[in-house]
């Protein structure tokens, strides 16, 4: 193809990009390096139904005049970046030198809100990608060994899951645990214990939002593997079998390796996915016993009457660089493997 | 037969003509644009204000639990896409903030006869919101319960405490207590609440330093650590309606919530005979010695947007005037605690009226209150599920205020 008609060809889809793209993360950065003006706050006398008080109320006339001057707030550099509700430096150098013993370390990075987040988010992450590849993987071959008949019906139940809305699904998982829902107060009989509760313990939560996100992911990973499955060629298979392959065999040595790629894209999908868990935190009331990157940024932004568009926007370009650090590795393996095909 | 046909026309003409006359309130046009919270209250006074649309007024609401979320920008904009907020004491400070209402001063003269002067939120000498209705969160008892463990009615959270032990002790329920404490913003408000009934100070005098790492701070949590003992284990999750919805069904025999669910929940729908007949409203209870109880009083008003016509603002007043007239409350008596003249205080308002009188403080008004409540309802629960001690989770307070004030600009 030209030069001339490749760009011709490209330039809708580039032109996109950068507006929807580009532009939006550009945004954010310059955002993430400004905070707001000082505000000239003077104290006035507030009267209500319940009486009058002093109270301090911010100059609009000064504090206009200064927005003025520098629409975009006070340049802060990367000092939002590194104060204590995000990197943490000082806090964390401050705790490696007065703490005596690694866990006590461990103990006070983990009271800061970034790395709160951080931990349950890499948990997360790790566990429910493979946990969701595993199990769609078995679901794809569980369905494409049924009849024909069966399979329609079969495919549509299974990806019932990921067509809930995720805030609506965990809003009615959060209801049924409840100590008096149907699945809470089937755990309390079955342990016989009227305490149990799912939503109290730290570790019970864990578990119950990573058992949530497989719940809802694992369809996705299913319907791409039944896809490929499809697609493994028969001749292979017969010719496997006929080597005396058994079921297992042919499973690792021929169905595996030719769904390789599509492993990969699923990793990939699931890893941005997980990272950015939000929803059924939300759902689950879960904040105070796990928190991630994504619902820092909504504390920020919803938590209360007043939004932090600094914070968030520095917790935004951290949650880039994590998901770009977490792919690096896919990314890499991806690209050997492209030029090793193409050599 | 032609005749007959203009006639009807004209007749049809003079009805339509009277009955704008007299849905416009009298107003002569403009328009009414409200953007209001989502509740029963809110809804009779909004529902009246509608009355007076029609003969060149048009009208439009928007009944929405996110209002708080648009506000700021809705108003923003010009001219702004909603003539009136209704606010209360914690939200009416972001509009105040950005300088988005305009002073009420002139339109109360000229309109504003039938309100009384404690309506009026005067702010540096210029009325800035009409209040209509207050809200504080106050004790529900169960009476039954109560005399069965043999306890009188709690006057403190100590003795909230004891009658807590006694019918638990007795057998009668596990877990008897309830407040709302969901963490973020349900959480903080416990907070304010008990560190003021402690007699605390959020902040240095007269600066945005925030101080609450010390003894009132520290006794605050105790007690609150000491009440959820008796809450249901998933007490972290507890919003407003869940602990209505507990209470209605029987499972709490004490709890602190808000005045405004005490007509929902001492109707007759959704709960029994032997919960509501047994339901018993009163002040909020007062801790640690001291003599006001432990709860911030809130109102609910109105507030007209800055940037929109004169005409469109004068429109709005006089509709919203309308809206709490005492026709209004007449028909909507047990909805809230109205601040209205011709208010009659049922069994639903005993609570709050008890509270009030009891000395209660409102909500304090600061710009940078928003951001002290945010760090306490994130950084609490820690505490109380034992994760650090009072002292850490304090300090972790401050720290997040600290930092977010900075950012905002206030330190």
């Amino acid at each position: 193809m030209p030069h001339r008609t490749f760009f011709w060809f490209m330039l809708p889809s580039l032109v996109s990009m950068i507006l929807l793209i580009a532009v939006p993360i550009v945004s954010v950065l310059v955002q993430s390096l400004y905070i707001e003006h000082e505000q000239v706050v003077v104290t006035i006398e507030s009267c209500g139904p319940f009486g009058c008080k002093q109270e301090t109320s911010i100059d609009l006339e000064a504090t206009a005049k200064l927005r003025e001057a520098e629409p975009l707030g006070r340049f802060n550099g990367l000092g939002t970046y590194f104060n204590r509700n995000h990197l943490a430096t000082e806090e964390i150098a401050a705790a490696w030198s007065n703490s005596g013993s690694l866990k006590a370390f461990l103990v006070q990075v983990l009271n800061l809100p970034f790395y709160k987040a951080l931990s349950f988010t890499l948990t997360y992450t790790f566990l429910v990608t493979p946990l969701v590849i595993l199990l769609g993987f078995f679901i794809a071959l569980g369905v494409n060994s049924l009849s024909s008949w069966l399979k329609g019906p079969t495919i549509f139940v299974s990806l019932l899951p990921m067509i809930v809305t995720p805030l609506i699904g965990s809003l009615i998982l959060f209801w049924m645990i409840d100590a008096r829902g149907i699945l809470g107060a089937f755990l309390q009989r079955l342990f016989d214990d009227p305490e149990l509760s799912l939503k109290a313990s730290p570790a019970l939560t864990w578990v119950m939002l990573i058992v949530y996100g497989v719940w809802h992911s694992a369809p996705f990973a299913f319907i791409v593997f039944y896809a490929g499955l499809q697609t493994v060629p028969e001749e292979t298979l017969e010719a496997a079998t006929i080597d005396g392959a058994t079921r297992g065999q042919r499973l690792r040595h021929v169905v595996v390796p030719h769904l390789m790629p599509l492993v990969v894209f699923i990793t990939l999908m699931q890893l941005m996915d997980n990272f950015r868990v939000l929803e059924p935190i939300v759902g689950f009331s879960a904040s105070a016993n796990a928190t991630s990157l994504s619902w820092i940024i909504f504390n920020d932004l919803r938590g209360q009457d007043v939004q932090l568009f600094g914070s968030a926007a520095a917790t935004s370009m951290l949650t880039i660089l994590g998901v770009s650090i977490l792919m690096t590795p896919v990314l890499i393996r991806t690209w050997r493997d492209f030029h090793r095909k193409v050599a | 037969m032609r005749n007959l046909k203009n006639l009807a026309l004209a007749a049809a003409m003079v009805c339509l003509g009277g009955t704008a006359a007299q849905a416009g309130c009298g107003i002569s046009g403009g328009s009414v644009r409200i953007l209001a919270n989502d509740f029963a209250a809110l809804h009779a006074v909004v529902g009246k204000a509608e009355e007076c649309a029609g003969g060149g007024v048009t009208f439009s609401k928007n009944h929405t639990a996110e209002h708080k979320d648009l506000q700021v920008a809705a108003l923003k904009a010009n001219p702004a896409e909603y003539t009136s907020a209704v606010v209360a004491n914690g939200s009416i400070v972001p509009l105040m903030n950005e300088g988005l209402i305009r002073p009420l001063d002139d339109l109360v003269a000229k309109y504003g006869q039938g309100l009384q002067k404690h309506q009026l939120i005067t702010i540096d000498g210029k009325v800035m919101a009409v209040a209509f209705m207050a809200n504080a969160q106050h004790l529900f008892y169960r009476k039954d319960i109560l005399a069965k463990a043999g306890v009188s009615v709690p006057k403190t959270y100590e003795e909230v405490l004891a009658a807590s032990k006694a019918i638990r002790d007795k057998g009668l329920m596990q877990h008897p207590f309830a407040l709302n404490t969901k963490t973020g913003w349900n959480l903080g408000e416990e907070f304010v609440n008990m560190y003021l009934g402690h007699g605390g100070e959020f902040f240095k005098p007269g600066t945005a330093q925030v101080s609450v790492n010390n003894a009132k701070g520290v006794a605050t949590l105790n007690m609150l650590k000491s009440l959820v003992q008796y809450s249901n284990p998933d007490y972290l999750t507890f919003d407003s309606n869940a602990t209505a919805a507990e209470w209605e069904a029987g499972k709490l025999a004490l709890a602190v919530l808000w005045g405004s669910r005490g007509a929902p929940i001492l109707d007759d729908e959704g709960s029994t005979a032997e919960v509501t007949g047994n339901t018993v409203l009163t002040g909020a209870p007062t801790v640690g010695g001291g003599s006001i109880p432990a709860t911030t009083l809130w109102w609910d008003g109105f507030t007209i947007a800055k940037n929109i016509s004169d005409q469109d603002a004068e429109a709005t007043f006089r509709a919203l005037v309308h809206g709490i007239s005492s026709e209004m409350v007449r028909a909507n008596n047990d909805k809230a605690v109205w601040l209205i003249e011709g208010y009659v205080p049922g069994k639903a308002a005993e609570g709050v009226s008890a509270s009030a009188v009891g000395g209660a403080s409102p909500y304090p008004m600061l710009p940078y209150m928003g951001l002290l409540h945010t760090a306490l309802g994130a950084e609490i629960s820690d505490f109380l599920q034992g994760k650090e001690s009072a002292q850490q989770a304090l300090a972790d307070v401050e720290a997040a205020y600290t930092t977010a004030a900075k950012e905002k600009g206030f330190l």
